[in-house]
Parts: structure tokens; sequence; C-alpha cells
């Protein structure tokens, strides 16, 4: 029994058929599942690049700022923040501050944008939706990766890390074309 | 019963029958490959041109 | 030195100073459920959106409570007592230094009592994974690291138990596999309390602003952090499998079905399990594919193969011994003819299909690499983890409660009627609260969130009206499963404090027990008795874990393109 200590050698006692069975069945789905990480990177259209550079939150906002002051093409009108359009396969900045997401996006469907992501304070979560697609975004990080939307119409960018007492009303919005 | 000598019980018997062998291994083996590795990578993640 | 008395119930020999420990941690460990239960119940009444109980600050506040609380305190000292039980008791040993579970004891208990305190002055609302830069009040941190600490002596006890019941040969042959398990839990939680120290201790002093660090970088602080925050998980899975396996012997007198594969098993979780902290990581910038891919699968998924196998072999020991019995008509008399009525078995059978269907599944897919992008912080990770740590660990520590709290106190249960209610109540209630988190996770909706409504924000989003369903079901269902959480806990308080003393006679009015085994019986494998039913079972579970996962990288491939 389970709870009574094993006698004698018990490494060496015949193990049942349908137990050996089952653990070269279960020990085939582990390979299974973990060569479709590595194969998806080659076959998969949805891969984060892991690039990523250390970046001062001053920094970044400076940068995302006169990102912003080149490609503006109006303000939103419930919250002032600059909507901006840049061009296709260009460098997009954007970045989280309690309790924004900073600038707003305007991107046409199937281009692809280089993002760079970070925060100017707290840890946030961007969460896209509907699209589902979230990503961790830490202070002091850029995070880069390309994106390509293939839908169109109003998309937004949930927070989704705790990042202080206003955390629910941090939404950010891009639109694409 | 065969084995009350030790010498008869086999290697992986009496690896598991080793609290502080396994104990060292638990430890070294999660600080090496996952914390050590991950924090060496953080670190060398470089500064944004 | 030690005294002993002798169960009566069982004949084990107990040492009176873990008598005493045993005692003190569970019943801690069930009062600290009470409190976090009930935070827990206030989170969920806010999230559900057309009762949203509390206000925000109030909100993040509970939850911070609530996490701490049960995934904390809860949980550890309940394992403390299954430490010191599995030690001394079934090792018929000693316990070594009680004075240094004592204190360990102590240090928990006010370590919990600080933390507590920090967070109810309202200027530690930080979550418990209190990322920096959010800043908590230091004697936050202060009260987690002595809870920690109060821990780790804990763990000191328990190998010195196994050190000195091995030189006085209180035991003969291999520790029992219930202990074994354990141990690995034991050695988890020694990593686990190190790793917690490294960033803990750092983050205080950082917290209390006196020059000594001026900065914790966040990324660094997330993988340090998780190497505690994941890792207590481990903890957790290695301690409710011994549970498992107790419950199997305890009921059924069942044997493991191989020594061998058991602690092989369990030796892929000493060397892997934790690495699986990784999967917390996923979406964070700057870590290597090559890092992530390692650690997330815990080594080539070498420690899911453990639990897969534990999967197999606690029901599939119950077959044998049931089979043994002469239940022996087609594949699933053994399991038709099982005690349903009994907590003790109905809350452990319950743990162990919640946690494989709702929990391990649903863990394993989230833990992919690039899967975790459509599941990162949504609800869909509380889902899951109240599908592992409530619905499998919480309910698998209530069903052994049904049996150690009655032997050890000697007293029979004030509501035997209810708890035979309980485990249902608890498992399924929780378990529907952990699908609908889940479903409302697909529709994107976030943890940790006041208001997917976004009333007072200058722009929203709109949800689907699914996703408001979901989280309304998800407060309904959570309602239900509080309701058994709170069965369980009167039901321990009471029979400690007013239980009936037992009559000294086989007093279960259930079918009986198993006798408790001659020394000839009750030792070594169940031999190469076959469990066909189990095996059918097993591939229901892998059947529809492979349709879950590939549905998943269905829903991806669907997403915008990322590279
Ligand atoms: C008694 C019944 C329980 C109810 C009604 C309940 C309900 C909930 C709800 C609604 C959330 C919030 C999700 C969110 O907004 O992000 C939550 C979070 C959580 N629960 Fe529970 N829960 C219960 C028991 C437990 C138990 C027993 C455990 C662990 C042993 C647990 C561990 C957690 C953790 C760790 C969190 C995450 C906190 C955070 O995000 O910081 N819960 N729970
Ligand atoms: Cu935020
Ligand atoms: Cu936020």
């Amino acid at each position: 029994m389970s709870i009574f200590p094993a006698k004698g050698v018990w490494w060496n006692e015949p193990v049942e058929k349908s137990e050996v069975l089952w653990v070269s069945i279960a020990f085939l789905w582990a390979m299974i599942m973990f060569f479709m990480m590595p194969y998806w990177h080659f076959a998969g259209e949805q891969n984060l690049s892991n690039e990523a550079y250390k970046i001062s939150p001053d920094a970044f906002v400076e940068k995302t700022e006169n990102f912003a002051a080149k490609y503006t093409v109006r303000e939103d009108a419930a919250t002032g923040i600059p909507v901006v359009a840049p061009p296709a396969g260009s460098d997009v900045y954007i970045f989280g501050r309690t309790f924004e997401w900073w600038p707003m996006l305007e991107l046409e469907q199937d281009k692809s944008y280089r993002f760079h992501i970070s925060s100017a304070d707290y840890m946030h979560g961007f969460s896209l939706l509907p699209e589902n697609i979230n990503l961790q975004i830490i202070p002091d990080y850029e995070m880069v990766l390309t994106i390509t939307p293939t839908s169109s119409g109003e998309f937004s960018i949930v927070c989704n890390e705790f990042c202080g007492i206003g955390h629910h009303n941090m939404v950010g919005k891009i639109f694409v074309k | 019963m065969s084995a009350d000598s030790s010498g008869n019980i086999p290697f992986m018997q009496r690896l598991l029958d080793s609290p502080f062998v396994l104990l060292a291994l638990g430890v070294l083996v999660p600080t090496v490959i996952y914390t050590v590795w991950g924090v060496v990578e953080a670190l060398s993640i470089p500064m944004a041109p | 030195m030690a005294n002993f008395r002798t169960c009566p119930d069982t004949g084990f020999k107990i040492d009176l100073q873990a008598d005493k420990l045993i005692k003190w941690n569970a019943v801690t460990a069930v009062v600290f459920l009470l409190v976090g239960g009930l935070f827990g119940l206030l989170v969920a009444l806010t999230r559900w959106p057309a009762v949203h109980l509390l206000d925000a600050d109030l909100f993040y506040l509970a939850l911070t409570a609530h996490g701490l609380d049960v995934l904390l305190v809860w949980i550890i000292f309940f394992e403390m007592a299954l430490l010191y039980f599995t030690s001394a008791i079934l090792l018929n040993s000693r316990l070594a230094m009680p004075k240094v579970g004592w204190l360990g004891y102590v240090l928990m208990l006010v370590g919990a009592l600080i933390t507590n305190v920090a967070v109810l002055q309202g200027n530690s609302t930080v979550m418990f994974t209190s990322y920096v830069p959010l800043q908590a009040e230091p004697h936050f941190y202060l009260g987690i690291i002595l809870f920690a600490v109060g821990a780790l002596l804990g763990c000191a006890v328990f190998f010195g138990t196994l050190y000195i019941a091995k030189k006085e040969r209180t035991y003969e042959g291999s520790i029992p596999l219930v202990t074994f398990g354990a141990m690995t839990a034991a050695i988890i939680a020694v990593f686990t309390i190190a790793t917690g120290a490294v960033i803990l201790i750092p983050t205080m002093l950082w917290s209390m602003d006196i020059g000594l660090i001026d900065r914790v970088d966040g990324l660094v602080y997330r993988i340090v952090w998780w190497g505690m925050g994941h890792s207590s998980q481990q903890i957790n899975v290695a301690a409710q499998i011994a549970c498992w396996y107790a419950i199997a012997a305890i009921l059924f007198g069942a044997k493991p079905l191989s020594e061998k594969v058991s602690r092989t098993a369990f030796l892929m979780y000493i060397l892997f399990l934790q690495l699986a902290s990784a999967h917390h990581l996923l979406v964070d910038p700057g870590l290597s594919s090559e890092y992530k891919i390692f650690n997330t699968s815990y080594a080539l998924y070498l420690a899911v193969l453990g639990s897969m196998i534990h999967g197999l072999t606690v029901p599939g020991a119950i077959e044998a011994a049931q089979r043994k019995k002469g239940f022996n008509n087609g594949l699933f008399e053994w399991l038709a003819k099982a005690p349903w009525g009994n907590p003790v078995f109905s809350g452990m059978a319950l743990s162990v299909v919640l946690f494989g269907f709702l929990g391990g599944i649903t863990g394993v897919i989230m833990g992919t690499e690039q899967l975790n992008i459509i599941m990162h912080n949504t609800m869909y990770v509380p889902g899951h983890f109240h599908g592992t740590v409530v619905v499998g660990t919480t309910l698998a520590f209530m069903a052994i409660s049904y049996w150690i709290v009655p032997t050890l106190w000697q007293k029979e249960m004030v509501m035997p009627g209810l708890a035979k209610w309980q485990p249902y109540l608890f498992g399924l209630g929780m378990g529907a609260a952990a699908i609908f988190m889940m479903g409302a996770g697909t529709l994107g909706v976030p943890r940790r969130h006041w208001d997917i409504a976004f009333a007072d924000s200058a722009i929203g989003h709109v949800f689907p009206e699914a996703a408001n369903l979901m989280m309304g079901l998800a407060g309904v269902s959570a309602v239900v499963g509080s309701l058994g959480a709170l069965i369980f806990i009167l039901n321990m308080v009471g029979t400690i404090l007013w239980g009936k003393a037992k009559v000294p006679a086989p007093a279960s009015a259930e079918p009986t027990p198993a006798e408790t085994p001659s020394a000839a019986t009750s030792y070594g494998g169940a031999g190469t008795m076959a469990v066909p039913g189990t095996f059918v079972l097993a591939m229901v579970f892998l059947t529809t874990f492979v349709l879950y996962y590939f549905v998943n990288w269905k829903y991806l491939a669907g997403v915008w393109g990322l590279s």
C-alpha cells in the first residue's frame, strides 16, 4: 500500500502491459506537443520575434512623440489622443501609461507594420480585442514585433495587467481600413 | 527476499531512496535551466539603438 | 524524549508533538480558507456584471487578499500538516526538531497576519504578484518573507524526520510512496522559497527607500518571481497527488500498480516540474524561443508525462484493488461500486477528474509558446488555475481532511449528511466557475479587471453579449462553490470543537474501508493486475486533450499575423 514502506527490490518488479502502453502513448504525445512549437515557427503566421531593447521610459516616450508628430491625422474626440496613420511597412510606436494607450493608430489591412511597444510607468497588458492578442509590456523594455492586420474595423487595446486603481479605464484604439 | 544487502539494489532504486541527493538535484536543475539562463538572457538584452 | 500514542483506527504510532503540529497547521489553514474564500466570493460577486458588488479600490484590495490568503496561506499551512503527517506518522517515527516546527508555525502565522494587515490598510493593493514598479508597503513583503522562512523551517523538520527515521530504523525498505510524493513537494518547496527570498528581499529593501536598492528590473523580477510563484503551484500538484495515493490506500487498501513507475513519475517532477515557471513569460519581451520552449515544456514535457502517469496509476490502483475484492464485471463495476457517498472518496475522485480535464489540459495548452498569445492575462488564466489549485488541490485536501480530522481528533463528524454532498457542491460549482471563466477568456475578457462595461472611461470596448453571460454564469457557479467551501469549513471546525468522541469501533456507515491490511500484503506493487477500465478512461482523457489542443491551434491560426 502506498502508505506503507516499499520493501525488497521494487525497481525490478514487472510492469503491467496497459501501464507500459499508456506510458508509451503519453510519451509520444509529449513529443508531438514539444515539436509543435518549433514547427509553428516555420509553418505558422503567429510567432513573436522576441526582439527587444532596453530603453528608458523618457526616451521611448520621446521616440513615440516624434513618430506621432510625423503622421498624426486627427484627434480622438473623446480623449484628445492623436490618431496616427503611419505608412504601410513603417515603424509604429505605442506606449501604455496610467491609464491610456498612446497614440491611437490607423492602419491598412493586410499591410505589415513594425510595432515598438513599451510602457511609460508600470507594467501593462496589451490585449488587442476582439482578436485576443495579448502581450506583456514592461517599463524599460521596448518590445519589437511585426504585426499584419488581416481584418478591418475598430479594434481596442484593453489593459489586462493590473497597473493601478484606474486600470479598468485603460483602453486604446486601432482602426484598420 | 533477495536484497537486504544494499549491493543488490539497482542504482535507480538507491537514487530514489536518497532524499538529499534528490533535494540537491531538484534545486540545482531549475536554478540553472530556468533562473540563471533566464536572468542571463534578460541582462543581455541590448540597449535601444 | 518523544512521547507517542497509538492511533485506535490505524495502529500508527503517533508522536504527540507531530500530532499537535499537524492539528494546529491544519486548523490554521482552514481558518485562512474561510477568510480567503470570503474575499474570493466578494471578487466573484463583483465580476458578475449584474451584481458588481464592490467599488474599484475595494475590489482590487479584495483580489490581492484573496490571492494571498488562499494560494499562499491556506495551501501552505495545509501542506505543512501533510509534511508532518507523511513523515513522522507514516514512518512511525518521532518528529525531528519539534521546536523548529513550532517556530516555523509561529513565523508563518505572524507573517500571514502582517501581510493581511498591510493589504487591509489599503496601501498595498498590488495583487499577490506585486510586480514592480508598483510598490507595496515594506511590511507587505516582510510578512511574505517571514511566512516563507517559516515554511522553510517546516521543510527542514520534514527532511530531518526522514533522516532520523532512517537512522533509527523505524521502517524497513523505502519510504512509502505517499511520503515520497510529499518529499517531492518538499523539494520543490525548498527551491520555491529560496527563489522567493532572492526576489522579495531586494524588493522589500527597495520599498523601504533607504538608498540600498533604488530600482528593481521588471523583467528580472518577473523571471525570478515566477520561479517562486509557479513552483509553489507545483508543490500543490505533488502534495495533492500524494493525497490521492493516500486515499486510494486508506479506502481501498490499494497498492501502487508499480512502485517503479510511480516513483519515476515523481522524479520527473523533482527534476523538471519547476521549469514550467517560464510559461508565465511567453509573451514577455526579449527572451529567446529556445529558453521559452525548453522551459515551458518542462524539458520535452517529461513532467507532463509524469502527471499523465499518475492520472493512470491512481485510478488504476483503485481498480486493481476493487477487482481483487471481486468487483470484476465488465469494464466499470469497480468504479460503479466505489463509495460515492463517502466524501473522502468522492472528493478525491472529483479532484482527479477535474484536475485532469479542467486544470491539466488547459495548463499545458496555455503553456504552449504560441498559444499563450491568445490567452495571456485573460480570464482564461484564473479559469485554468481554479481548475488546478481549487478543484484539484483544495478539493483533494478537503477529501483527506474528511479522513484526517475524525481520525486524529477521534471525533465523529458533526454534519455527516451534508459532508456527503459537499465535494459535489464545491467541485462542480467551482469547476463550472472555472469553465465559464475560461469561456470568457476566449472572448478576450481581461483578468483582474473591475469593469468590462467601461462605464467610467472615456472610451471603452464592447464585449460580445456572450462575455457578460459567461461572467454572470461564473458568478452564479462561484456562489454555489463558495457554499460548498463554507459547509466544509463549518463541518471541520464544528467537528473539532463539538464533535462527539468516537466509539472505538468501525463506525463508518460506508461500505467498509479496507480492513487494516496485515503485514504480508501491505507492501509491494499490485503485481501485474490488468486495469482495462482505467485504460479506457485514460484514452478518453487523451482524446479530449488532443482534440482541444488542436482546436486552439486553429483559433491561433485565425488571428492577425505576428512575426
Ligand atoms: C471559495 C471560492 C472561490 C471563489 C468564489 C473564487 C473566485 C475567484 C475570482 C472571481 C477570481 C478573480 C479573477 C479576476 O478578476 O482576475 C479569483 C482569483 C484568484 N483565485 Fe479564487 N476563488 C475561490 C477559491 C480559490 C482558492 C481555494 C484558491 C487557491 C487555493 C484561489 C486562487 C485564486 C488566485 C490565485 C486568484 C488570482 C488573484 C490575482 O489575479 O491576483 N481561489 N478567484
Ligand atoms: Cu495598464
Ligand atoms: Cu492596467
